[in-house]
């Protein structure tokens, strides 16, 4: 075996490889929702002041699909997914129910009345609770939610392109179809 | 003079030491329990638990504002009597395991707890290989072999020329 000067060189190579795939493809901040495929949970939030009807667990399981959208005023990232938003609103395919987490009333208010409203119903949590009942970590995150009220699937961060293409709209064709 | 120096930088180094040790048992102020035996379960519970926004950092180290929100979650089950066990169920059903800093053994998880000793495994039978070759050159070396007629020959030259010399 001459080769065999070649063993730590090979090693070497693997790792580098993993670890190049790892540092371009692999994203650590994302962390896959343990509630995917479970039930909604339960919780019943009033709307933030002036926008839509209030907000509860017994709406995200009216036999339609729907958007559940996690969003703050204090949220720069939201500002970012929010023409996306309003551009699903005005298709109107699906419905989407905003989940204001941590706010104030009176600054959600006037953030939706700037920026426009795509939701048609919204719910004020203010402490946080539902949104850690819902796993949420960070602003925004958006949940697709089943008919029966099922997290189908979940996206971190901004809807980006990628987001809209692979998660929500293939699901909403899937609804219609 | 530079033993002096060495005695007061060591002295600094004692007291920065200290001043930081001390510093680590702060913890952050807001609402804690009144009792002293739940608080402490708290804490080890806290301590446990991963900051998701901060990643590698305890909900306990972490001043995020998650970590405020999961810290009094967990004050809260541990009041109502949940069992250690219970909260972190109660955590793990909405973030995972991940939100555990230490990964529980599971089928998921069996190649990262068992590698460790595998690596060991593969170690030792590579180790056993190299070290078994080795002492078989030492030994085969160490053999006597009778010599070959040419070497019997030379030894006899040398000798006869040794005596011839010391003979004259």
């Amino acid at each position: 075996m001459k080769l065999k000067f070649l063993a730590p060189v090979l090693t070497f190579l693997v790792i580098a490889a993993v670890m190049f795939y790892a540092l371009f493809h692999l994203d650590p901040t994302e962390i896959p929702s343990e509630l995917i495929d479970h039930k909604t949970p339960e919780f019943s939030l009033s709307a933030v002041p002036g926008y839509g009807e209030s907000l509860s667990s017994a709406d995200l399981k009216a036999g339609k699909i729907t958007l559940l959208n996690v969003f703050a005023s204090w949220c720069v990232a939201c500002l970012a997914e929010h023409p996306v938003l309003m551009e699903l609103k005005r298709q109107g395919k699906i419905e989407i129910y905003g989940l204001n987490y941590k706010d104030k009333p009176d600054a959600a208010a006037k953030w939706l009345s700037k920026h426009g409203n795509p939701y048609t119903r919204t719910g004020m949590d203010l402490k946080g609770r539902v949104g850690i009942d819902f796993g949420v970590y960070g602003v925004p995150e958006t949940f697709i939610m089943g008919p029966d009220g099922t997290i189908l699937d979940k996206i971190i961060g901004p809807i980006m392109e990628k987001d809209l293409k692979n998660k929500i709209l293939p699901r909403i064709q899937e609804n219609l179809g | 003079m530079r033993r002096i120096g060495a005695v007061y930088g060591a002295l600094a180094f004692l007291v920065l030491s200290c001043a930081f040790a001390n510093n680590a048992f702060a913890v952050f102020v807001e609402d804690r329990l009144s009792d002293p035996v739940l608080e402490e379960r708290a804490r080890e519970i806290s301590e446990g638990i991963r900051c998701l926004v901060c990643q590698n950092q305890s909900i306990m180290d972490s001043n995020a504002d998650l970590a405020k929100d999961l810290r009094s979650i967990v004050r809260e089950r541990v009041a109502a009597g949940d069992s250690d066990d219970d909260v972190r169920n109660y955590l793990v059903s909405r973030y995972g395991d991940w939100v555990l800093l230490s990964p529980p053994f599971r089928m998921k998880t069996a190649l990262l707890w068992i590698s460790p000793l595998l690596l060991f495994g593969v170690g030792a039978v590579f180790m056993w290989r190299f070290m078994r070759s080795r002492s078989d050159k030492i030994s085969s070396a160490n053999e006597l072999q009778p010599l070959t007629p040419e070497e019997i020959s030379e030894l006899e030259g040398v000798m006869k020329n040794t005596a011839e010399k010391a003979d004259k």
